[in-house]
């Protein structure tokens, strides 16, 4: 069994599993909850001056018929009084001292009620702050929340602030609607700030409703733009994750957020570089009770590669990403289609004729217009009933890959939906690696 | 219970309809194949992953559309159709280790959707010189009589019966299938500006020289005749029916009158739906017999499993050869059947078209009581209707045409569905229309220059 412990920044934890602040972390019950149910820490829901909410609050994106693919909020921090808050940080603390308990905070850009604010939650037991400098919608209409965290000066004086009286490792969460996060992760550190927490939502309208014209979520007929989040930012969250982890000048661990619902995406952040990870989407989808396969996965899955530790493998596919000028060129893969997989869904084919570079074909027809008219002859009389064979394609059907020409793109092995049926297979093209840069060089 | 509500509970759909979220997440599951297996399975070429699409995306009305537009009768297919060995059979989902995509109830779905809205179908733009007469009702008439009005033609449906529909109407079990559903497929063709001419008078020298004056294409689609006779002694006693008057009769008046152990000879799909339906009507005992073996029977295998999972009982190389009543008098209105005498069969070697031939095992003969028997092995064809139609060519008992254009050896008549391919599927005989209505349409104008 792979050891999960974590160290980041100075904030211990027994797993990388920690809840982000937002609902599930509203309330000290909650947190409890987390705890027993296995999460290895918590960033309290930001702490602040409370404030009035409006109803309704989410919305989502669903995807083919699934469910919140995407979620998007317009709740604003915590509407319960500072000092509630304080007390139950401090209960849970008690109650449970190895886990880490992180407080979120967000307060007016004043110097006194940063200071006032960081020694109040200190003195509760938080075991580390976490600075919110990333949300998108309404507090940053209060010049709060990513008002800050878009201008560099700004965040890195408040850490400056919070460094002033900070017993306990200050993290910046960062703002992901921002041309370069890596600036504003920078000014985080030349601020003092310990470590970073990335991403925050991206602003976002999720939709609009086709009898009511009102974008979502619609509050008494308007709506206001929110934060998006869940399984559809991961990929922006991993690409940001990644800038930070891979910048000298930044040079911060992170804790790494956005899209993370089962030990699969935990283990990608890590493996760019994230020392703890945060889940909200997914806890608000399913509860608490997602960890458990999260460690016992992630645990699986060092087991499987030989991973003792996170370390073992924190950041390994780093040095993997590079920038478009450094690929080579010479490169080559093709698609194989192996047609004992086959079911015949046509896809890569339309796929390759339609979106790609028109190198699959099906035999006997020139193109896919020729390829449905003939099929539409063979139905010009009524056919006789024959048996259909369910267990085998028929051999017309199963595209075939002109090598020549394919240009090794993916977009058939992507839209395939029979595992394993297309593989994209190297070629050897005779060629010394070169990569653009080189051939620049060159000339 | 009422006998309406007995009724109606006995014959409760079996293939009730799916709910909204149901339609969507099945909708879901079609990969939305490219030349897809299902549509070219699909005798009418629904575009069925393109209708699948539309329920998927919030369009039914769309949907509907792209069924109609290739199928007319598209609420009656989605029915009746065997799509166990049509578009589901097909479907690439079976190997993929998966269930096919329920076709024919997501198509059922958005049939549902088109008829309760109400919607009617676009009429033609312009009226075209033309007129064209379909003798018979039923589904080939039906969908080729739409499609030549769509293009502007004049068209006119004679039927010898009170409503139109033919077999959808009368002879399709319950509950697959409801005389109401049917009609209301009808009245989509009418509200097109096809006129009805029903409980017509249809053969005779003179009425067919009438309608060659006034029409100038007639189409056939005349169906088949009445159920072939047995041949045996015993036929004529009243507790004789044969399957499809049984079927049509039940239908008609929301019951019939059924024995206690009831005897049906044959084992075709009609012969399953009179089985079936005779123990829903209240039958204790409903025996199958038939002369071959169960490999050779020609109803389907999903058909075969729902009469045995309804507890129809099967004998299998079995062969009546008389039927025996209380008196043996036909005549008297008290005379019932008793019991249905049977000889063994054997299966000898095969024929030259390579099919084992039944023979008598001399000496097997035993008596099989019951109170009803109902007669199902096949329709006998019109042959004295067709042999009226001057210049007709018959092959094989069946109306000879050229399979593209669904053209008779007589230029001014066209044919389809069961007159011509000797009985099959709703879904083949709306093809066939639909393919004569193309061949006519050529024909009118080339007519016009």
């Amino acid at each position: 069994m792979a050891d999960l412990t974590t160290r980041f920044a100075g904030i211990e934890s027994p797993n990388p599993f920690w809840l982000a602040s937002g609902p599930p972390s509203n309330c000290g019950d909650q947190v409890a909850r987390a705890f027993d149910a296995g999460w290895g820490g918590a960033v309290w829901k930001t702490i602040g001056e409370p404030i009035v909410n409006v109803s309704s609050r989410y919305s989502s994106v669903d995807w083919n018929g699934l469910r919140m693919m995407g979620l998007n909020n317009i709740e604003l921090i915590t509407d319960r009084p500072i000092e509630t808050n304080l007390r139950e940080i401090a209960e849970v603390k008690k109650r449970y001292p190895k886990h880490a308990v992180i407080a979120s905070l967000m307060v007016e850009s004043r110097r006194e009620s940063w200071h006032a604010i960081v020694r109040r939650t200190e003195d509760a037991g938080a075991d580390g702050l976490e600075l919110n400098f990333g949300c998108p919608h309404g507090m940053s209409e209060r010049g709060m929340g990513s008002a800050v965290g878009q201008v560099p000066e700004y965040a890195k004086l408040i850490a400056e602030w919070v460094k002033e009286v900070a017993r306990t490792p200050v993290l910046v969460k960062l703002t992901p609607n921002v041309a370069d996060i890596r600036t504003i992760a920078r000014a985080a550190k030349l601020g003092g700030a310990d470590g970073l927490s990335a991403i925050n939502t991206l602003n976002s309208i999720t939709g609009v409703d086709l009898d009511t014209f009102t974008p979502r979520p619609d509050v008494g007929g308007q709506s206001s733009h929110g934060g998006y989040c869940g399984p559809a930012v991961k990929p922006i969250a991993l690409h940001m994750v990644q800038q930070l982890a891979g910048d000298a000048q930044c040079g911060l661990p992170i804790s790494g957020i956005g899209g993370i619902s089962s030990w699969r995406e935990a283990a990608e952040f890590l493996l760019l570089g994230c020392h703890s990870l945060q889940v909200c989407t997914a806890v608000m989808h399913y509860g608490y009770r997602i960890v458990e396969d999260m460690a016992e996965g992630l645990s699986n899955w060092m087991d499987e590669k030989g991973f003792r530790t996170l370390d073992d493998f924190r950041g390994l596919s780093l040095a993997r990403v590079t920038e478009w000028k450094d690929l080579d060129l010479n490169y080559k893969i093709v698609a194989r289609i192996h047609p004992e997989l086959c079911i015949g869904c046509g896809l890569c084919y339309i796929a390759c004729w339609d979106g790609a570079h028109q190198c699959i074909h099906i035999e006997g027809a020139g193109t896919p217009e020729q390829l449905l008219a003939q099929s539409r002859a063979r139905l010009a009389q009524t056919p006789a009933v024959v048996a259909v064979d369910t267990a085998r394609t028929p051999a017309a059907r199963i595209p075939k890959v002109d090598e020549q020409e394919c240009v090794g793109c993916n977009l058939c092995w992507l839209v395939c939906p029979v595992e394993n049926c297309i593989t994209m297979d190297r070629v050897d093209t005779g060629l010394a690696a070169e990569s653009w840069a080189q051939r620049g060089a060159g000339l | 219970m009422t006998n309406e509500q007995q009724f109606a509970a006995s014959f409760a759909e079996i293939h009730p309809p799916l709910g909204r979220r149901e339609a969507l997440v099945e909708a879901n599951r079609c990969l939305y194949c490219f030349d897809a297996p299902c549509t070219n399975a699909c005798p009418t070429h629904i575009d069925v992953p393109g209708f699948i699409k539309k329920i998927a995306s919030g369009n039914p009305g769309g949907s509907a559309m792209t069924i109609l537009n290739a199928n007319i009768l598209g609420l009656s297919c989605a029915r009746v159709c065997p799509v166990e060995v049509l578009c589901e059979g097909a479907c690439v989902m079976h190997r993929y280790n998966q269930r096919p995509i329920e076709i024919g109830r997501l198509q059922r779905h958005a049939m549902d959707h088109f008829y309760g809205t109400g919607r009617r179908l676009p009429t033609a733009a312009a009226a075209k010189p033309g007129r064209v007469a379909c003798i018979g009702a039923g589904p080939a008439s039906l969908a080729c009589a739409a499609m030549l009005r769509q293009l502007g033609f004049a068209v006119t449906i004679f039927d010898s019966r009170a409503l139109a529909g033919g077999l959808n109407t009368y002879g399709v079990a319950e509950y697959k299938l409801r005389p109401s559903d049917s009609l209301q497929e009808v009245e989509l063709v009418r509200a097109l500006g096809v006129e009805f001419t029903l409980s017509a008078e249809i053969g005779g020298e003179l009425r067919i020289k009438e309608m060659e004056e006034q029409f100038d294409i007639v189409f056939l689609g005349v169906g088949l005749g009445r159920t072939q006779p047995l041949g045996i002694p015993g036929e004529g006693l009243p507790g004789v029916v044969d399957a499809l008057r049984f079927i049509a009769d039940y239908k008609m008046h929301r019951g019939a009158p059924v024995g206690r152990r009831v005897v049906v000879i044959g084992a075709g799909n009609t012969a399953i739906d009179a089985a079936t339906a005779a123990l829903r009507l209240g039958g204790e005992e409903v025996h199958l017999l038939y002369r071959r073996s169960e490999t050779e029977m020609p109803a389907f295998e999903f058909e075969y499993d729902l009469a045995k999972k309804e507890g129809v009982s099967f004998h299998w190389l079995t062969q009546p050869v008389a039927i025996h009543g209380s008196i043996q008098s036909p005549t008297k209105d008290n005379a019932a059947v008793e019991s249905v005498e049977c000889v063994r069969m054997e299966l000898g070697p095969p024929d030259r078209r390579g099919r084992r031939q039944p023979q008598q095992v001399p000496g097997s003969n035993f008596r099989l009581a019951c109170d009803m028997v109902i007669p199902s092995i096949g329709q006998s064809r019109l042959l004295d209707f067709l042999s009226q139609v001057r210049d007709i060519r018959l092959a094989g008992g069946g109306v000879e045409v050229d399979p593209a254009t669904g053209q008779t050896s007589n230029p001014r008549y066209f044919a389809g569905g069961d007159c011509v391919n000797g009985g099959r599927e709703v879904v083949d005989a709306v093809a066939e229309g639909k393919r004569a209505a193309a061949g006519i349409a050529r024909s009118l104008e080339a007519m016009r220059g």
